[in-house]
């Protein structure tokens, strides 16, 4: 699937990987999971490759053994979403809490793995997507034991 | 996504429907600006028929609770399920905002601090 890089083909982008992971017999959980770690990819595409320009994006989709396997791929300025630092999570008021930083964190924690690529003068973002559903208090666990360690 | 309306006393308990997502919350940002704009402090967001929610709709509900801290005003939610109540709380959106099971234990919230 490819398209121009606007928030208004998100759907349309987002709409084979959904296909995909209901064809292989995904949860209704896992795959709203999937969708959310796909929108935040894509938006940064849309939002940060091309500044003051249009582009491309193009979204492959894969099966690798019982797991999809998405890559992302856009010709824009080098990004990789695993240096963005993860956002403050510990604010316990509106007022203290940033507004972004939000995006790359929300992928790390929906794959379960990702993995950045500069290649000709591509950005190549790749997620390895499983089957599995995503526990938000095992995930806060996990996260806590392991710092801010990416990847 | 669908937004509704409803006023109970000086409460606008808004009810959203589908997806808020990145197609989806600049509508969002919109209602809860015009409703701003007016003068409005007291906000329900009811998320019973929310379905899905991405960091752009989690940034249009924080932006817009900031700004009501400024005229001492609040956002408090309620209903949060499934997909969302998980998003809220891996993002510990739980610790900055007041969720609550229903509309009207949110509403007892407001009325509560009524002088």
């Amino acid at each position: 699937m490819k398209s121009t890089a606007k928030i208004e083909n998100l759907p349309f982008l987002m709409r084979k990987v959904s296909a995909r992971a209901r064809k292989q017999g995904y949860s209704e959980e896992r795959i709203k999971q999937i969708e959310l770690a796909l929108e935040e990819a894509l938006v940064n595409v849309c939002r940060y490759a091309y500044p003051g320009a249009c582009g491309d994006v193009e979204v492959l989709c894969r099966k690798a053994d019982d797991k999809i396997v998405v890559d992302i791929i856009d010709t824009g300025v080098p990004f990789n979403p695993e240096s963005v630092p993860d956002p403050e999570l510990d604010s316990s008021s509106v007022c203290s809490r940033n507004l972004g930083g939000l995006g790359c964190f929300l992928i790390r924690k929906m794959a379960d793995e990702i993995h950045y690529r500069r290649e000709n003068n591509k950005n190549i973002l790749t997620l390895v997507l499983g089957g599995h559903a995503k526990s938000a208090k095992q995930d806060q666990a996990h996260s806590k034991s392991r710092g801010n360690h990416v990847g | 996504m669908e937004i509704t309306l409803r006023k109970e006393n000086t409460v606008n308990v808004i009810s959203a429907q589908g997806r808020m997502d990145a197609v989806s919350a600049p509508d969002f940002d919109n209602f809860l600006e015009k409703l701003l704009s007016t003068g409005e402090t007291n906000f329900i967001i009811d998320c019973k028929n929310l379905e899905y929610i991405s960091s752009a709709g989690l940034q249009s509900i924080l932006k817009a609770a900031k700004k009501l801290e400024t005229t001492g005003g609040r956002i408090l939610l309620c209903n949060l399920q499934g997909a969302v109540k998980d998003v809220f709380e891996i993002s510990g959106f739980d610790s900055i905002f007041e969720i609550y099971d229903s509309p009207e234990a949110a509403l007892e919230h407001f009325n509560g601090e009524r002088p």
